[in-house]
């Protein structure tokens, strides 16, 4: 048992964390931040149990911790916010960007949910241990977070607008 | 037709389902053409998500993420006066003082590997016997170029067996056998490292059935093998520390 098992977990780790954050010196600082909780955390993984869970594990806390000490809070209430469809023509090839876009607007808790369910295809069970939250939990947040996407996506209005008289 | 729920929905589209229940959910979904196109367009985000960031995969790794991180550095300070108060196995496996840097691997892959060639040897696991301590850490030390000792580990019931030259890739290794009174042998292998001299704390590594705690130490690399168990190595791994680091 080694640091290889580690490094060979280190592009997925890396995709995951720059699916998340966006920005790729972000993602890479995050990254680093993982491996460095990982190695220094290394004899408390049991050997045999699922090193890349772990591994993700480390990335969701380290993450969350961040987010609070940096107070994304701002990126909370753009939940709240009534959303805005990104495409004006429907039937067209999506562009990725609209994708990318439509996938930070989401709140982090959702967007975590669909990267890890969607993009590293674990199982609602391997994300309810990822996140630690209980499994009814992703399904409402995966629930929501792909919903809201194809409003977004399919160019309709996700939030109904008063009617002004 | 059996209603499905909305988690057997979202399991479809994730590929979870067995095939009687994805057959199941096909009748649905022929039946419900609204819940058809709703899971059509979660397919598709999931393929763009995937096109999206699976390139991600193919570049290269920053050389920074394989290094380990200059921070871990000011970590490693703590770690190397804990170490040296002798504090005990628990920091280890508490985990927190333990030096994200990089270790050659290698050293225990080429320590295991001696360690398998030569502690089932009978007839020769030596070149030098124990009789002659004086005369095989005099003649490794002069072979490494620096100061050798062969630690004691008579307390913890192993006794020197004796001790070989081996040539490793960084020219030639130390090789000390150690034996308990069941038979039971360890190997300390001690080599030259390549490069600036730093520092580590203990690594472990598995390798096949041997265990082995490595660690760099200046210029050298020194690693202790058994096919014992991790605790057990470790108890030893660190008399031999302390020894060698009085």
């Amino acid at each position: 048992m080694d640091r290889r098992l580690i490094i060979e977990h280190i592009p997925r780790l890396r995709r995951y964390a720059r699916a998340l954050v966006g920005d790729r010196y972000v993602a890479d600082d995050l990254v680093q931040d993982t491996l460095e909780r990982a190695w220094n955390k290394f004899y408390l993984w049991r050997e045999g149990s699922d090193l890349r869970a772990w591994l993700f594990t480390i990335m969701h806390n380290v993450f969350v911790n961040q987010a609070r000490r940096r107070r994304y809070e701002i990126e909370q209430a753009m939940e709240e916010l009534p959303a805005v469809a990104v495409r004006a023509t429907q039937g067209e090839q999506l562009e990725l960007e609209d994708v990318d876009r439509v996938l930070r607007s989401l709140s982090t808790e959702q967007r975590e949910v669909v990267l890890l369910v969607a993009v590293e295809q674990l199982t609602y069970e391997q994300v309810s241990r990822t996140l630690d939250i209980p499994i009814g939990t992703v399904m409402s947040r995966l629930s929501r977070a792909r919903e809201r996407m194809r409003q977004l996506l399919g160019n309709q209005i996700v939030v109904p607008l008063k009617v002004v008289k | 037709m059996k209603p499905v729920t909305e988690i057997d929905l979202h399991t479809y589209v994730d590929g979870g389902l067995s095939e009687a229940a994805k057959a199941e959910v096909d009748a649905w979904l022929r039946a419900h053409p609204e819940d058809a196109e709703r899971m059509r367009a979660y397919a598709e985000q999931n393929a763009l998500l995937r096109s999206l960031y699976n390139a991600v995969l193919e570049e290269p790794v920053p050389a920074a993420l394989l290094a380990g991180h200059p921070r871990a550095w000011r970590r490693y300070a703590a770690a190397a006066v804990i170490f040296a108060l002798g504090i005990g196995s628990g920091w280890l496996i508490r985990g927190e003082f333990v030096v994200p840097q990089m270790v050659p691997v290698s050293l225990a892959r080429q320590a295991a590997t001696a360690h398998v060639v030569y502690a089932p040897e009978v007839r020769h696991p030596v070149e030098v016997t124990a009789n002659e301590e004086a005369h095989l850490v005099g003649w490794l030390s002069k072979r490494l170029g620096t100061t050798l000792k062969a630690p004691k580990l008579g307390p913890l019931g192993y006794e020197l067996v004796g001790g070989r030259l081996l040539s490793g890739p960084q020219g030639p290794v130390a090789h000390f056998m150690y034996q308990d009174g069941r038979g039971q042998r360890l190997t300390l292998y001690v080599s030259r490292q390549r490069g600036e001299p730093r520092d580590t704390a203990f690594r472990f590594s598995q390798e096949d059935r041997v265990s082995v705690f490595y660690w760099v130490d200046g210029n050298f690399g020194y690693a202790l093998s058994g096919e014992i168990k991790r605790e057990q190595l470790l108890q030893v791994a660190e008399v031999v520390y302390k020894q060698l680091n009085p």
